[in-house]
C-alpha cells in the first residue's frame, strides 16, 4: 500500500519560505523534513511526519519547476505558468541568488570553469555546504559573468536589472565578476582571514576608482568598462616609481611624514624606521600593477609589503590611517613630483582597502 | 450567414528552439476555422517572433461560430522537410456572440502541445461582427448566455425560471478509431480535443435552442459532462436551468437595487416583486414560442416530449394540491407545471422562491454499454436518463414536492459497466414570478413571519408521511411541523436561521467486489448498490449526530465503480438549524449484555462518544438557545413525543424499540454495538480527528457563522491515487479509503496554515478507480481567509441575548441581513460595523444603509475594471469575498489531453500531473484575461482522467474544466463612502419601501 501520486496545485503557488531554504539549501525531501520535525512546525500545526513528507516533495517539485525559471529573473514575471505575488518573486529571486560567504571565498578569483566545478566537491567537504548547493551557487556565479560579460554599460546595474537583484546583492555579484575577470588571487593562507566582504568592499573601490568606466573617460557604453582596470592609468603608475628611486624624494617624503606623525602616535620609532621599506612596498605595487600577473598578486602584495610588518609592529588602525593620510598628503608637497593625479587615484583606493584589510 | 470572425496574429514569445543548429525557431502561425485557413508569414531566426499579420475574416454561419472552435497552430518552417507543429491554441468564440460578454478577446495566450505541454505564448486578437439583424439573431441561438454558477448570476435579476434543460450528443471516441493505431499520440489526442470542443459546442447550441423556444435568455447552473464509453463511444451531455435574466442596469437609478451585491432577503426582495412591472408576468414566457423555427436543428425528441406532457400530473394530485394549499396558500406554481421535468440545478435561490424543502432523493440505475450505432439519433443514452429522471420525479411526488432543485445528473463507468446516478432535493417552489400584485404582498407578509425556517416546514402530509419520520413544531415559528433531520443538495439559504457553525461532514465506503462480466458484473453492481448507499446515509447519520447537528446541506454522494470494488463518497456540510429540533445523542447498546468487561468497553465508548459530541458543540458554537423555548413560552398544541425516537435509519426501520435510551434529555439514536458493522461505524465516527484550530470546513457556498472574508482566497486542486494491496477485506478497504481521505483533508490544512484563520469552502471530492487497485481522489476547492474578530455574530449575539431574549428573534434577523460574503465589513472598524449592526437592528426587517454605498462603489468603479493586470483568481464559489462581480464575460469550458513517454524525465507521475495543472490553470487564466476578465467564477475540475504505464514510461491524463469568467471589482476603496452615507440611507431606504 503506497501512495502512488501526490500532488497539490494552488492558483497562486504556494511556497513556504522555510523549506524553500531547505531545498537551496541541497537537502534531501527526507532530510528536510527532519529538520522540519525538528523546527516544531508539526505541534504547531497538528501535522504528522506523514503530512510533512507529502508537503515537503510537493514544495520541492514546485522549486524544480521554478528552476529554469529562476536562471533568467526576468522571465519569472512574465511567465504565466505559476502565479506568483510579485514580492514571492522578489523573494524567490533574491534566495535563489544568495551565497554563503564562506563558499565565495573558497572559489573568489577563481576562473569560473568546468575544471573549478569539479573540484567542487572539494570545497562542499572544506566548507560543510552541500555540493548541490555549492553547484547552484557556482552556477549563480558563472550565469552572471556571462550574462554582464556581453553586456555594455555599468556593472553593478547590469546585474541588478538582468538578475533583478536588491542592491547589495548586485554588488556583490559585481565584486565576484571583477575578481573572476581579473583572476585576484584570494586563496593564499596569508589571505584566509580576509572575509568575502573585506574583498567585496575591496572590488567595489577598484571598479569605482580604477576602471575605464570609473573615469569617465568611455562614453558610458564601453564593453568591459567596469570589469577590465584602465590601462592608461597602470602604465602611469609606472612614473610613481621616482618616489623609491630618486633618493632625495624618498628622504624628503620621510621627513615630511615623520614630522606630521612626531607625537602623534606610539609606533612613532618604529614608523619611522620603516618608512623605506613601506613606502617601497606600496611604489612597487603600484608600478608592477601593469602585468596581469602582478595584478593577480595585488591583494597578497598588500598584505605581505605593508599590513604584515605594520602588524608585527602593533599599530592600530588609527596609526594606520593617521600615516597612510599623512604618507598620501606629503607626496604633493614634495617639490619634485608632478604625478599628483594619478598619486590620488592610487592612494585614494589604497588607503581605503588597507584599512578595511587590515584586521586580525 | 450572420458573421464574420476576425482574427490577427500579434507576436509570439518563449518559443522553444526548434533548430538545434541555430538555436532558434523560424515560427509561422495557421489559423483555421472551420475549413478555411490563413497563414501568417515565417518570421525567421527568432524565439519572440513579430508577425503583426493582417485581419484574417472568416465569413461564417452562426452555427458554425457556435460550434467551432478558432484554431491556431504555432508551427516551425523547414525548407527541406515537413514543418513541425509548435503547439495549438484552441480560442472558445461564443462569449464574443453575446452582446452582453466580452467584446474581444485579446493577449497572451499559452501555445500547448499534447506531449510538451505550453511551449510559449501567443498574442492574439478576436473579434465578431454579427449581423445587426436582431431577428435573424434571435433565432439562432448565438446570444443565450451560459452560466456555471449555480444560483442566480450577481449583476442579473431573474425575470423568469422557466426550468429544466438537457442535451446529450454523441460519436466515436477518436482514440478507438481504426486510424488511431497508425497516427501518432499528438494526433490522436488532437483529433480528441478537437472533437470534444465541436461537441461541445453542438451540445451548447442545441441547449440555447431549448432555451430560446421556452422563451428564456440564459442557462443557469450549467452543468456538462463527458462520458468516455471507450469502445462504445464518447458522450457529452450537459443539463441546466433555463432562465430569462434581465441585467442589473449600469444607470444610477437600479444601480441602487441590492440584489446582486446582497442575498439578503429584505433587500432582495423587492426584485423580484415590484421592481420588474414592466414584463409580462401572468401569462407564460414573455417571447412567444418558434418552435417551428427551428425545425432544421434536428429536434431531438427530448424536447418534442415537452409539449406532449403539460398535463403532467403532479400537481392534479388532490393530495399535493390540499396540503399546499394548507400550509401556505400557495397553489403549485404553473410554470413548473408545464415542464416534463421540474427539474433545477440551481442550488441557491432568490429568497423567497424556495418555500419547502421535502429531502434529498437520488437515482441510480446500471446499464450495460454498447456501441451507440448512429451518433444522430442518441437514443438509448436519451432514454436511460429519461428512466431515472421519471424516477427522480417520482419521488418528489411521493415527498409532496412539485419541483427537484438542486439537481446533478453523473455517471461512473468501468469496462462496459456504467452507473448513471441523478440526484436531488425535493421542494416546492413559489410561483410568485407568475403573480400578480395583490397577491404577491400577501405572499410577502407570510415569508416574513417565516423567513428563515420556511423551507424547512414539511411538504408532506403529516398524516401520509412516505417514510418513518419524527416531525415536531418548527422551533422557530411553532407553526408548521419540521422534520426531525433535513437532507438537501442545496445549499444554505441565506436567509436561514443557523446556530453555531458549520462543517464538512463525509461518509466513506469501500466495498469488494467479485470481477465478473457483462450482464452477471451488472448484476452484481445493481445488487451491492442499496447497501452501499444505506450505508453512507447511516454513516452521514452517525457524523452529524456526533457533531450535534441536525440538516446537511450540498450532499453530493459519488458512487464509483472498479473492476473488484465500488467506492462511495458522501460529502455534505452540516449544520444545525434553529428551526429543526435538536438531535439526540448516539447511544450505543450491546444486545447480549451478560459480559462484564463487555458492558465496560461499551460504556467507555459510550462516554467516548459523548465527549466528543460535547466538545463538538462547543467548537462549532452550538448552543441552541432552549432557553428561549421556555420564556417564550409559545403554546406547542401538541406535545412532542419524545419517547419512541429510535430509529438506526429513517427509510428503513421497521421495528420501534420501545425502550427509553436517550441521552441526557434528548433523543437517542441507538447503534447496535453487536454486528460488525456497528462496530466499524463507531471506529469510523472517532477516528475522523477533528479539524485544525483556526480552520473550518465546508463543501457549500457559504459557512454558516463566518462573516468577515478578508480578500485573500486561495484556490487549489489536489490529486492523489493510492495502490492497493490485493485481498483486502472491506473493513481494511474501507479503513484505507477512509484515512486516504482524511490524510488529504490533514495536508490541505497544513498547506494552508498560513491563512488561519480561515475556512476550505466548497471542498468537492472526486473519487475513480483509475485501475484495479488504484483509488484516486481529487479535490477542488478555495481557502478563505477571515477576520477573527467577530464583533457581529459572538460577542454582539451572545450579549444581546439575554437582552432582547423575549422578542421576536431580532438578532437572528441581523444574521439574515449580513451574509457572509458581504465581507467588506472588515474594512471597517469593530466599532464601526458594530454601530451599523445596531442602527440596522433598529431599523430591522426592511432598512439597510449597506446597499446604498455598494451600489455607489459600483458606480465609480465603472471606468476601472482591467487595471489589475494578470493576476487572475479563481474560485468555485459564485462570488468573490470584498469584491462586486461587474461582468460575467462567458462560460470557460476547456478540455485538454497531455500524453507523455518519459514519464521519469518529467518528475515521475506527481511531477507529470503537477506540471499538467499548472498548466491547466495557466491556461484558463490566460483565456480569462484576454477576454478582459480578472477572475473566474464557480470554477471546477468536472473531469480528471489520469492514466499510466510506468513500465513503459508512459502516461496520459484528461482534464476538464469549467467556469465563468467575469470581472470583479474591489469594494476597499468605497469604505468612506458607504460609511458616510449609512444614516442618512438608513433613512431613505425606509422611507423608499
Amino acid at each position: 500500500m503506497s501512495v502512488e501520486l501526490d500532488v497539490f496545485v494552488g492558483n497562486t503557488t504556494i511556497m513556504d519560505k522555510e523549506v524553500y531554504q531547505l531545498w537551496l539549501n541541497g537537502y534531501t525531501v527526507n532530510d528536510a523534513v527532519k529538520v522540519r520535525i525538528e523546527g516544531g512546525v508539526m505541534e504547531e500545526c497538528e501535522a504528522s511526519a506523514e503530512v510533512l513528507l507529502s508537503d515537503t516533495m510537493d514544495q520541492y517539485r514546485t522549486f524544480q519547476m521554478c528552476e529554469r525559471l529562476l536562471h533568467h529573473p526576468a522571465k519569472l514575471a512574465n511567465q504565466l505558468l505559476f502565479q506568483i505575488p510579485p514580492d514571492r518573486q522578489a523573494m524567490l529571486i533574491e534566495r535563489y541568488y544568495a551565497f554563503d560567504d564562506s563558499f565565495v571565498r573558497e572559489v573568489l578569483g577563481k576562473k569560473l570553469s568546468k575544471g573549478t566545478k569539479k573540484d567542487l566537491d572539494d570545497v562542499s567537504t572544506k566548507t560543510g555546504i552541500t555540493l548541490k548547493s555549492c553547484r547552484r551557487q557556482f552556477d549563480n556565479f558563472k550565469r552572471v559573468f556571462k550574462v554582464v560579460e556581453e553586456l555594455k554599460g555599468p556593472l553593478v546595474e547590469n546585474i541588478r536589472q538582468h538578475f533583478l537583484l536588491p542592491d547589495q546583492l548586485a554588488r556583490d555579484y559585481a565584486a565576484i565578476v571583477f575578481f573572476a575577470n581579473n583572476r585576484f588571487e584570494t586563496g593564499k593562507k596569508k589571505l584566509q582571514y580576509l572575509t568575502f566582504q573585506d574583498f567585496a568592499f575591496c572590488a567595489g573601490q577598484l571598479i569605482n576608482n580604477w576602471t575605464l568606466g570609473a573615469v569617465g573617460k568611455t562614453n558610458n557604453m564601453m564593453e568591459d568598462m567596469d570589469v577590465d582596470l584602465d590601462k592608461e592609468f597602470l602604465q602611469d603608475l609606472k612614473d610613481l616609481k621616482i618616489l623609491i628611486t630618486d633618493k632625495d624624494l624618498l628622504d624628503q617624503h620621510k621627513s615630511l611624514v615623520c614630522n606630521a606623525l612626531r607625537g602623534k602616535t606610539n609606533v612613532f620609532n618604529e614608523m619611522e624606521a620603516n618608512f623605506k621599506n613601506l613606502s617601497r612596498g606600496l611604489v612597487n605595487i603600484a608600478a608592477k600593477l601593469i602585468n596581469a600577473k602582478d595584478v593577480r598578486d595585488f591583494f597578497i602584495d598588500l598584505v605581505e609589503k605593508f599590513i604584515e610588518p605594520c602588524r608585527s609592529d602593533k599599530w592600530t588602525s588609527i596609526d594606520m590611517n593617521l600615516y597612510l593620510t599623512h604618507y598620501t598628503n606629503s607626496a604633493h608637497i614634495l617639490d619634485t613630483f608632478k604625478h599628483h593625479a594619478v598619486w590620488t587615484r592610487y592612494m585614494g583606493v589604497i588607503k581605503s582597502c588597507i584599512l578595511r584589510m587590515y584586521h586580525d | 450567414m450572420p458573421g464574420k470572425l476576425k482574427a490577427k496574429i500579434v507576436a509570439g514569445r518563449h518559443l522553444p528552439v526548434m533548430d538545434r543548429a541555430s538555436d532558434l525557431t523560424d515560427a509561422f502561425v495557421e489559423v483555421k476555422f472551420g475549413n478555411t485557413t490563413f497563414k501568417t508569414d515565417v518570421y525567421p531566426k527568432s524565439l519572440n517572433p513579430q508577425w503583426n499579420s493582417e485581419w484574417f475574416k472568416f465569413e461564417v454561419d452562426d452555427e458554425d461560430l457556435q460550434d467551432e472552435p478558432l484554431q491556431i497552430t504555432v508551427l516551425d518552417h523547414d525548407t527541406y522537410s515537413a514543418n513541425d507543429a509548435i503547439g495549438k491554441v484552441y480560442i472558445d468564440i461564443d462569449p464574443l456572440l453575446c452582446s452582453e460578454a466580452a467584446t474581444v478577446i485579446s493577449g497572451w495566450l499559452p501555445i500547448y502541445d499534447t506531449i510538451h505541454g505550453i511551449r510559449g505564448e501567443i498574442n492574439v486578437l478576436v473579434k465578431v461582427d454579427l449581423f445587426n439583424d436582431l431577428n435573424r439573431f434571435r433565432q439562432s441561438s448565438c446570444g443565450v448566455k451560459f452560466f456555471c454558477t449555480t444560483s442566480i448570476p450577481r449583476c442579473y435579476r431573474a425575470v423568469m425560471v422557466h426550468g429544466f434543460v438537457e442535451e446529450l450528443v454523441v460519436n466515436e471516441d477518436p482514440e478507438y478509431q481504426w486510424i488511431d493505431r497508425i497516427r501518432t499520440p499528438r494526433a490522436s489526442n488532437e483529433a480528441r480535443q478537437r472533437l470534444i470542443f465541436l461537441m461541445s459546442g453542438e451540445l451548447q447550441r442545441k441547449i440555447g435552442l431549448k432555451v430560446l423556444e421556452m422563451g428564456g435568455n440564459a442557462v443557469v447552473g450549467y452543468l456538462q459532462c463527458f462520458d468516455l464509453e471507450g469502445e462504445s463511444g464518447l458522450v457529452v451531455r450537459a443539463i441546466g436551468t433555463a432562465c430569462t435574466l434581465e441585467k442589473i442596469s449600469t444607470f444610477p437609478a437600479t444601480a441602487t437595487h441590492p440584489n446582486n451585491s446582497s442575498p439578503s432577503k429584505d433587500m432582495k426582495e423587492p426584485g423580484f416583486g415590484e421592481e420588474a412591472p414592466g414584463v409580462p408576468l401572468s401569462s407564460g414566457p414573455p417571447t412567444p414560442l418558434r418552435a417551428q423555427t427551428f425545425s432544421s436543428f434536428s429536434p431531438s425528441k427530448s424536447y418534442s416530449r415537452q409539449s406532449s406532457s403539460s398535463d403532467t400530473e403532479l400537481s392534479l394530485t388532490p393530495k399535493t394540491v390540499g396540503h399546499l394549499c394548507h400550509f401556505c396558500m400557495i397553489p403549485p406554481s404553473p410554470f413548473c407545471v408545464f415542464q416534463e421535468y421540474p427539474f433545477f440545478t440551481l442550488t441557491a435561490f432568490p429568497p423567497g422562491f424556495l418555500l419547502h424543502v421535502g429531502g434529498v432523493e437520488s437515482a441510480r440505475s446500471v446499464k450495460l454499454l454498447d456501441r451507440i450505432h448512429n451518433p444522430d439519433e442518441p437514443e438509448t443514452r436519451d432514454a436511460w436518463w429519461e428512466e431515472i429522471r421519471q424516477e427522480i420525479k417520482s419521488h418528489a411526488k411521493a415527498l409532496g414536492c412539485h419541483a427537484v432543485v438542486g439537481y446533478s445528473e453523473s455517471t461512473s463507468i468501468c469496462e462496459e459497466v456504467c452507473i448513471l446516478s441523478a440526484s436531488g432535493t425535493a421542494a416546492v417552489l413559489s410561483s410568485r414570478f407568475m403573480q400578480d400584485g395583490p397577491l404577491d404582498t400577501e405572499h410577502r407578509f407570510e415569508e416574513v413571519v417565516s423567513p428563515g425556517c420556511g423551507f424547512c416546514h414539511i411538504p408532506y402530509d403529516e398524516l401520509n408521511i412516505p417514510f418513518p419520520a419524527q416531525l415536531t413544531y418548527c422551533y422557530c415559528c411553532r407553526r408548521y411541523k419540521v422534520p426531525d433531520v433535513l437532507f438537501t443538495t442545496i445549499d444554505l439559504p441565506t436567509e436561514a436561521n443557523v446556530t453555531g457553525k458549520g462543517c464538512l461532514i463525509q461518509a466513506r465506503l469501500c466495498r469488494t467486489k467479485k470481477k465478473a462480466q457483462g450482464e452477471g458484473n451488472a448484476t452484481a453492481i445493481s445488487s451491492l448498490l442499496p447497501f452501499l448507499e444505506y450505508e453512507l446515509h447511516t454513516q452521514l447519520m452517525n457524523k452529524l449526530k456526533l457533531r450535534g447537528m441536525n440538516a446537511l446541506f450540498g450532499l453530493r454522494i459519488q458512487i464509483s465503480v472498479g473492476e473488484t470494488m465500488l467506492l462511495g463518497l458522501a460529502s455534505a456540510t452540516g449544520v444545525y438549524l434553529t428551526a429543526l429540533p435538536s438531535p439526540g445523542g448516539i447511544q450505543i447498546a450491546g444486545k447480549t449484555p451478560s459480559d462484564i468487561t463487555y458492558e465496560q468497553h461499551i460504556s467507555t465508548m459510550q462516554k467516548k462518544i459523548n465527549d466528543t459530541i460535547d466538545k463538538n458543540k462547543e467548537l462549532y458554537e452550538i448552543n441552541p438557545p432552549e432557553v428561549v423555548e421556555e420564556i417564550i413560552g409559545s403554546p406547542i398544541p401538541e406535545p412532542r413525543q419524545r419517547s419512541r425516537l429510535f430509529r438506526s435509519h429513517s427509510e428503513s426501520s421497521d421495528e420501534v424499540s420501545e425502550l427509553d435510551l436517550s441521552h441526557g434529555k434528548k433523543d437517542a439514536f441507538v447503534l447496535e454495538i453487536d454486528d460488525t458493522d456497528a462496530v466499524e461505524d463507531i471506529h469510523a465516527l472517532l477516528t475522523d480527528s477533528p479539524t485544525p484550530a483556526g480552520f473550518y470546513s465546508c463543501n457549500t457556498e457559504i459557512m454558516p457563522g463566518i462573516q468577515n472574508w478578508t480578500s485573500a482566497i486561495q484556490m487549489f486542486t489536489s490529486v492523489r491515487v493510492f495502490r492497493l494491496n490485493a485481498n483486502l477485506t472491506n473493513q481494511g478497504l474501507n479503513k484505507i479509503f477512509s484515512d486516504l481521505c482524511e490524510n488529504l483533508l490533514k495536508s490541505l490544512y497544513f498547506k494552508l496554515r498560513s491563512m488561519v484563520p480561515c475556512c476550505l469552502c466548497h471542498l468537492n471530492f472526486t473519487v475513480a478507480i483509475p485501475e484495479d487497485e488504484l483509488i484516486q481522489v481529487a479535490v477542488t476547492a478555495v481557502a478563505m481567509s477571515f477576520d477573527k474578530e467577530q464583533p457581529l455574530e459572538n460577542g454582539k449575539q451572545s450579549g444581546e441575548k439575554t437582552l432582547i431574549k423575549g422578542k421576536h428573534r431580532p438578532l437572528k434577523a441581523m444574521s439574515g441581513i449580513f451574509p457572509p460574503h458581504l465581507s467588506f465589513l472588515s474594512s471597517l472598524s469593530p466599532s464601526l460595523s458594530l454601530a451599523l449592526l445596531l442602527s440596522t437592528a433598529s431599523s430591522l426587517e426592511k432598512a439597510s444603509p449597506l446597499p446604498e454605498g455598494r451600489s455607489r462603489s459600483l458606480r465609480s468603479n465603472r471606468s476601472y475594471s482591467g487595471s489589475s493586470v494578470a493576476v487572475v483568481k479563481m474560485t468555485p464559489l459564485s462570488f468573490i469575498p470584498g469584491a462586486k462581480i461587474i461582468k460575467y464575460l462567458g462560460i470557460i469550458n476547456m478540455f485538454f489531453i497531455r500524453e507523455t513517454s518519459s514519464l521519469r524525465e518529467e518528475g515521475g507521475v506527481s511531477g507529470f500531473l503537477h506540471t499538467f495543472i499548472a498548466e491547466v490553470f495557466a491556461m484558463v487564466r490566460a483565456h480569462v484575461a484576454a477576454l478582459g476578465g480578472n477572475a473566474v467564477v464557480s470554477y471546477s475540475m468536472k473531469e480528471c482522467v489520469f492514466m499510466e504505464n510506468p513500465n513503459k514510461n508512459q502516461a496520459q491524463c484528461l482534464i476538464n474544466v469549467s467556469g465563468d469568467a467575469v470581472i470583479f471589482v474591489r469594494e476597499s476603496e468605497l469604505e468612506s463612502t458607504s460609511v458616510q452615507t449609512q444614516s442618512a440611507t438608513t433613512h431613505t431606504s425606509n422611507a423608499t419601501l
